[in-house]
């Protein structure tokens, strides 16, 4: 009110005119601290929609939610046909099927987390341009819906690893720290492909390949002791910081009695995972906040 | 319009009274260009894929739309603005980059806080059930859970999805196509907005629906310092709005009161 008299407006340029107000850019990045804020205030959305997608992905099956511990199960079961009785890949191992069953499960996670993280963005247009959230929902949604599959196959794993014969132990409870050290890494991994998927689509198609060579790398169908016969020395200390045959060593070693195990030094391989853990976590989440004012663009 | 929120406050009713405008959306030059994938269209063998790569040209299926070209204007508060022009001409495109939805390639879009857009088309998930999709939407737009519980009936029944049996606990796939577009208007003016954005929302549902969400959008309009209006009916323009800008292949052809512009853009379709 001050600049009654002429209009003090004229001159400016839209720019000028824009900072005079405090008018801000539209779609900005909000910084960091403010993007986390805002995420952690859609928590109830990323909970509703994992929720939402996981009684949608079984509403047009007559069974409905008993897929969720059928697949697993029947995953499992054609798996032990093929590598335990066709292959005779049990090599003396005790317990052949409980090894092979926490392996795939365990990978099967972070897997299923991919796979469905590089269409996050891609896949969700529509939903992306006509609303305004953050975007860092969508992938933490896919982990989150992955991580209640996963908790619908650890029941059957552990029936199963009871029903051939393991004892239980106290060991059972690193279980619960290692998935959560592993639904971390997911949730960064999950973002980091999210953002390589907004723009590159071919992705897609070239990430069943990867995961199926990632797979072999983690010893999920055989016993890891192949690994250390077979390779050099080098390759097999690589393959020691894979950090999928990291977790699924864990889960492993928590269930199992005298399973062959890779990493010789329990201690060494729960560093390796915490490693993996913080800087696929940060890394991840700084990824994908980074182009959060592209993801629009398709 | 001004003269009458300066009047409401007690402060500045004995200071000369003039027009201040206060802008809550400026529009910078602003230039948008969207990335369509056409498919395998056209000569994709996959010897013509790799000699792109190699040549580094870009993929003859990707297209880039270049929907909105070097657009400049200034809202400010209290003002309805219309957006007119034929289909394809950058409207809905714009209304989603002051949005903030999509990024501009060049120029700058500045606004007041954040602009909401109401559209028809927020996509919800077609599995669940109508009260689900409720729930989800308006947490994606930021609502609070105890808020969303206390709206959930109140937005069921301004749908009227219930009128012929109960709707709302049957997958949204099983509705009509005009019930789903009632039930996602209905979701989206369930919120409180600062800048309002309305692309073509008010053109959904049956002659009873259209005047609910007339009047909805009006309440709307009440609370709401700016609102932009996309529509092709130029009635609904002419009744709600006082400035009108009328787009053509991305560009600006007219600014300015409604009645000329709508006069304009009437002879210019007329003509053709």
């Amino acid at each position: 009110m001050a600049n009654a008299l002429a209009d003090p407006e004229s001159g400016l340029t839209p720019a000028q005119l824009a900072a005079r107000h405090g008018l801000r850019m539209a779609g900005e990045r909000p910084s960091l601290s403010r993007y986390t804020r805002q995420l952690w205030q859609y928590r109830h959305f990323i909970s509703a929609y994992s929720n939402a997608k996981l009684t949608a992905s079984f509403s047009n099956a007559r069974l409905g939610q008993l897929w969720q511990v059928l697949t697993p199960l029947t995953n499992a079961a054609v798996y032990f046909l093929i590598f335990g009785v066709v292959l005779q890949q049990t090599r003396g191992m005790d317990n052949f099927i409980a090894y092979l069953t926490a392996g795939l499960f365990i990978f099967n996670f972070t897997q299923t987390s991919v796979q469905q993280g590089t269409q996050a963005i891609s896949g969700n247009l529509g939903l992306i341009r006509a609303l305004h959230f953050p975007r860092a929902c969508l992938p933490l949604a896919i982990t989150a819906t992955q991580f209640q599959q996963l908790l619908g196959s650890m029941v059957v794993l552990l029936g199963i690893v009871l029903a051939t014969g393991e004892p239980i132990t106290l060991k059972w409870l690193m279980l619960v720290p290692a998935i959560l050290l592993q639904t971390i890494f997911n949730a960064g991994l999950t973002m980091t492909v999210a953002r390589l998927g907004a723009k590159a689509t071919d992705l897609k198609q070239v990430m069943p390949f990867v995961l199926r060579a990632w797979m072999y790398g983690s010893g999920v169908l055989y016993s890891v002791e192949l690994f250390a016969e077979n390779l050099p020395g080098w390759a097999t200390a690589v393959v020691q910081f894979n950090p999928m045959l990291v977790y699924i060593e864990l889960a492993r070693a928590a269930l199992l009695e005298n399973t062959p195990l890779l990493n010789s030094s329990l201690p060494l391989t729960w560093l390796i995972a915490v490693g993996w853990t913080l800087v696929m976590g940060v890394g991840g989440y700084l990824y994908f906040w980074r182009g959060e004012q592209e993801y629009g663009r398709g | 319009m001004v003269d009458y929120l300066a009047m409401s406050n007690d402060v500045t009713v004995t200071l000369p009274r003039i027009k201040e405008r206060i802008p809550t959306v400026v529009v910078d030059d602003a230039h948008v260009v969207y990335r369509v994938h056409k498919g395998a269209a056209g000569s994709s063998s996959p010897v013509a894929a790799l000699k792109r790569m190699v040549t580094r040209t870009s993929a003859p299926n990707v297209r880039q739309v270049h929907a909105v070209r070097g657009v400049t204007f200034t809202a400010y508060r209290g003002e309805a603005i219309g957006l007119i022009g034929t289909n394809g001409s950058g409207k809905s495109t714009l209304l989603r980059a002051i949005a903030g939805l999509l990024p501009v390639e060049r120029g700058a879009i500045y606004t007041q806080g954040q602009p909401s857009l109401l559209g028809v088309n927020a996509a919800l998930l077609n599995d669940l059930p109508g009260e689900r999709n409720v729930t989800l939407g308006c947490l994606a737009m930021g609502m609070p859970p105890e808020e969303v519980q206390r709206k959930l009936p109140e937005i069921i029944e301004f749908s009227g999805i219930n009128q012929r049996g109960d709707f709302a606990s049957l997958p949204m796939r099983t509705y009509s196509s005009g019930m789903s577009a009632r039930l996602r208007f209905s979701i989206a003016a369930a919120k409180q907005h600062d800048v309002l954005l309305i692309d073509e929302a008010l053109a959904t549902g049956d002659k009873k629906f259209r005047r609910r969400s007339e009047k909805r959008v009006r309440e709307l309009r009440e609370s709401a310092g700016t609102v932009f209006l996309v529509s092709h009916q130029l009635s609904s323009v002419r009744d709600t709005c006082e400035r009108t800008i009328w787009l053509e292949s991305g560009e600006i052809r007219m600014d300015g009161p409604t009645d000329e512009v709508l006069r304009a853009y009437d002879a210019f379709t007329n003509g053709k």
